[in-house]
């Protein structure tokens, strides 16, 4: 049992809000409720003339204590012109109360009417009936910022929010500076933000409404989302208006709703990390809006607006428009070496012995010095090799769109032995208690005795299998183009079987407690190893074919929508993602405490891991579609520019 | 295994292993039979894989009404086709003064179970070979929204905390709003909070503007900042471990976390014969403590 009931918070959209009028207006007690009774309409229907004035046309909104409705004024019957009528209703039980609270509306309605400012509407009249009180509006034909936020498809831009920031700045700073005594507005978000259909800015919902929302007990705390921490005291001052308006800010360059996070968190949260675009300057502006301790933020909002215009400035962003995005540009990352093959490399690179191989489009398989990219020998095949060699015991094992799986000596060169699939081969070979398992488009899961070269069983998949198995506690894992995902034992025999809705091309990672692999169904899945429960699912943008990885309890892995992404294994929540130029069809691996990934934007995005901050970028002339590979705090990648880069990690 | 006996010889000073102690051993070296027996009941082995569990419930010394409510569900279903140990284990303590607090817990858990069980019957319970559509974590996002659009429905203005518990396997997916608890217990004493509060007084210490002190008397210690059946946007906790085996789940109200110390209930745990009688002198502890809340626990143990 709790002494505290929270309060419940009174913001638009609430599906659930017809629930909480009725019982505003129907108690458990209904006999005693005023005015109303209980067959009363909870709100007015179209055609309605409201104080012989407003005919009434539609809802438009539900706010905490009743409609918003968008009504034609017939004071002018030659025009149309339109009003929002905002309803409240008075649910106090106790007359003196009610009263009381009709005192304060006016009061308010009185006080707002005097407000003069291009971003606050204006108030054309008020009045109450029954117990009901209506505030007519100036209405506006827009869209609020928290829909905008919702609807867009990535980011907006910084030069957007910051030009908003400054609109707000400059009609809080009037509000503050009110005579006699300052106005709070309270309730600072994104929500309250309306853009009209010219871009403009405009403030509503002022707290007017807070009064009928006597009658709850305890009411004492708005921790959620955007208020500030000292709110829990019932301060409402100019400060807690700024903290607000700094995670409005906050909420819009990073498209994550206070809502959703744990109060005053937006530290764990820093913008550039979710949002690397955002300049510093700007970060260090909207940190210190949200300040923890009220002195710590800007004295008062001219200050602030004073800050980001500095910003705007020095960052040219007041008289830059339309895109962001110039020419990508690599950094001053060099290669140690390069190395020309005469395709596309689409694969990924291995290491042995000092050696490096990697196959290409151009059906060869090429070993070179690693450490200074001199050619040492190539193997041709028959057909383009595009999936990642595996070294075992002084040889090398991959597979060619020649149908084959070849292996031959890594010091020579020289083949040892091939094996016959009835298919090209797209997978990447996997070895394990004494055999390489490798898919291949014959629809099979090959398993070849590694000595012998002979098949010891194969299974029938649904489609090819072009993910590269994976093999983990006496289980042989596999998905295929089918959408079907396989757990096989090593005999041979179907364990599990599950099913994606589109293709699974990308190759499992996994641990003894989940397998992670993306899909062509846009999402990352995490499986139960054991018996294929599916634990959870990520969405990600757009269809993956790139393998995940694994570090610590995040799993990477990137999505044709061109981003990167880290989520958390044990809660499916995504900890950052970072966005290239193009889609990202590789796959990422980490090294130390960095993440490599290539583009088909054509660089290689080197990232810290744990927050997805971009380290450096190197270009290469052609879209990166395979895996880098890091050895010895040195990246190996290649392109389809046709090389392989050397470059320091 | 072996490791052990060898060990619990040595420690007892058995002749098949001299110890240094034997000069000072002063009770006689057990029998092989006898050190077999005393590791038999430490860990002991199970042909089948399943779920155990137990529950206690008590409405503390000082409320009149009881605003707790629990469940818990524990299915074994064994044969040819396979084990697939299934439970679901709920806690929720309701709030809203007068005459609510009960009916949101009650709700709570009667919601959150059935739409459970009615997504895993299919799959369960009749022979379906597809694929779930839904992940666990899924299932439970979709079990609280159905909560707490029931408690907005049944009990409106009041509210509840909800820790609750799918396991599947060796999967717990745990979906959480509130100040109850979710706890893992191991034999070696540890104890391990595996869901966050969603207190205002834990959100304070955890940005270290109070210290665990200052929490202790915190004047607000009982609000929420997230509570099933407030506010129109709700964003539970949900997250996927592995039981831990050797060890035990444990669910429980603040009823019980609140006034007994974590060593404490540790002890009451691994002292007690069964996960029964360990309830029970859980619910006692927290009595003998002042009972000041209802007090609600759940323990779990995956054994085999």
């Amino acid at each position: 049992m709790r002494a505290v009931v929270k309060q419940r918070t009174a913001n638009y959209n609430s599906t659930n809000l017809e629930d909480v009028l009725e019982t505003r207006l129907f108690p458990d007690l209904s006999d005693d409720q005023g005015g109303e009774s209980a067959a009363a309409p909870r709100q007015l229907q179209a055609g309605v003339l409201l104080a012989n004035r407003y005919s009434i046309q539609e809802v438009v909104g539900l706010g905490g204590m009743g409609s918003v409705y968008r009504a034609r004024d017939m004071h002018f019957p030659n025009v149309t012109k339109l009003v929002a009528v905002k309803e409240m209703i008075n649910s106090a039980p106790d007359p003196l109360v009610r009263a009381t609270i009709v005192q304060n509306f006016e009061r308010e309605a009185n006080l707002l009417a005097t407000l003069n400012h291009s971003t606050i509407p204006r108030i054309y009249d008020y009045f109450s009936l029954e117990s009901r009180s209506y505030l007519v509006l100036e209405f506006i034909h827009g869209k609020d910022m928290e829909a905008i936020i919702t609807d867009s498809n990535g980011f907006l831009p910084e030069e957007q929010v910051v030009n908003w920031a400054i609109e707000l700045c400059d009609v809080l700073d009037y509000l503050h500076k009110h005579k006699p005594d300052p106005i709070i507005f309270r309730d600072m978000k994104p929500s309250n933000v309306m853009i009209n259909s010219n871009g403009e800015l405009l403030l509503v919902d002022f707290g007017i409404a807070k009064s009928f929302q006597s009658g709850i007990k305890g009411t004492m705390i708005g921790t959620e989302g955007y208020s500030p921490p000292e709110q829990y005291r019932g301060d409402a001052t100019p400060a807690a208006d700024i903290y607000a308006l700094g995670a409005t800010v906050h909420h819009a360059l990073t498209r994550r709703d206070p809502r959703l996070e744990p109060p005053f968190s937006f530290s764990e949260r820093p913008l550039r990390r979710i949002n690397p675009s955002v300049s510093p300057e700007l970060e260090v502006i909207v940190n210190r809006a949200l300040e923890y301790d009220p002195a710590s933020r800007f004295k008062s909002a001219s200050e602030m607006k004073d800050a980001l215009l500095a910003v705007a400035r020095k960052t040219g962003m007041l008289i830059r428009s339309g895109s962001l995005t110039g020419p990508v540009k690599t950094s001053g990352v060099k290669p140690l070496w390069t190395f020309k093959t005469e395709d596309e490399i689409r694969g990924t690179p291995v290491i042995f012995q000092g050696s490096l191989f990697v196959g290409s489009y151009d059906n060869n398989l090429y070993a070179v010095n690693a450490a200074d990219g001199k050619f040492l020998w190539k193997y041709p095949t028959d057909g383009g090799v595009v999936s990642r060699p595996v070294a075992v015991d002084g040889n090398i094992y991959f597979g060619s769109e020649d149908k084959r799986l070849h292996v031959v000596s890594a010091r020579s060169g020289k083949v040892v032995w091939t094996y016959f699939t009835n298919g090209p081969i797209r997978s990447s070979p996997r070895i394990a208690e004494g055999h390489i398992f490798i898919g291949s488009d014959d629809n099979y899961l090959h398993a070849v005795n590694l000595n012998t070269g002979r098949l010891a069983w194969r299974f029938e998949a649904a489609d090819p299998i072009r993910s590269t198995p994976f093999v983990l506690n006496d289980f042989v894992y596999a998905g295929c183009e089918s959408g079907d995902f396989y757990a096989i034992d090593f005999r041979g025999a179907l364990k599990w079987r599950f099913h994606a809705k589109r293709a699974i091309t990308s190759s499992t990672v996994g641990t003894p407690q989940a397998l992670y692999f993306a899909s062509v169904d846009s999402t990352l899945y995490a499986l139960d190893p054991r018996n294929g429960w599916v634990i959870w699912r990520f969405r990600l943008g757009k269809p993956s074919i790139s393998s995940p990885c694994i570090a610590d309890e995040f799993v990477f892995v990137g999505a044709s929508d061109g981003f990167i992404y880290a989520v958390e294994t044990k809660t499916s929540k995504e900890v950052w993602r970072f966005r290239t130029e193009h889609q990202v069809n590789g796959s990422p691996v980490v090294y130390k405490d960095s993440i490599y990934c290539g583009s088909v934007d054509g660089n290689l995005y080197c990232l810290e891991y744990r927050t997805g901050r971009l380290r450096w970028k190197f270009g290469t002339e052609g879209a990166i579609t395979g895996t880098p590979l890091v050895f010895d705090d040195v990246v190996y990648v290649g392109s389809t520019d046709h090389q392989v880069y050397a470059l320091l990690a | 295994m072996d490791k052990l006996i060898n060990k619990i010889k040595s420690l007892l000073g058995s002749k098949a292993s001299p110890a240094k102690t034997l000069d000072t051993a002063n009770t006689a070296p057990l029998t092989e039979q006898q050190l077999q027996s005393i590791v038999g009941n430490q860990h002991p082995r199970f042909e089948l894989q399943q779920l155990i569990s137990a529950a206690g419930q008590s409405v503390g010394k000082q409320r009149e009404l009881n605003e707790d409510s629990i469940l818990a569900i524990t299915t074994t279903m064994a044969g040819n086709s396979g084990n697939l140990p299934f439970g679901l284990y709920i806690v929720a303590d309701g709030m809203g003064g007068h005459q609510f607090g009960e009916v949101a817990s009650n709700t709570a858990i009667r919601t959150v179970a059935g739409y459970v069980l009615r997504k895993f019957h299919a799959y369960l319970f009749q022979i379906k070979t597809d694929t779930m559509d839904e992940s666990f974590q899924e299932i439970m996002l979709g079990a609280v929204s159905d909560a707490q659009k029931a408690i907005q429905r049944e009990a409106p203005g009041s509210g509840t905390t909800l820790t609750a518990a799918l396991v599947l396997g060796q999967q717990i997916t745990v979906a959480h709003v509130g100040d109850s608890r979710a706890y893992f217990v191991y034999p070696d004493g540890r104890i391990e909070t595996i869901t966050r509060d969603h207190s205002l007084v834990k959100r304070l210490e955890e940005l270290g503007h109070i210290s665990p002190e200052e929490a202790e008397n915190y004047p607000h210690r009982n609000v929420l900042y997230r509570a099933l059946g407030q506010g129109e946007i709700l964003e539970p906790d949900i997250f996927t471990v592995s039981f831990p085996q050797p060890g035990y789940l444990m669910l429980c109200s603040d009823g019980l976390w609140g006034v007994v110390a974590e060593q404490d209930i540790v002890r009451a745990i691994n002292e007690s014969p069964t996960l029964q009688r360990a309830c029970q002198n859980l619910v006692t502890a927290a009595n003998m403590a002042g009972g000041p809340d209802n007090i609600s626990v759940a323990l779990v143990q995956l054994i085999g």
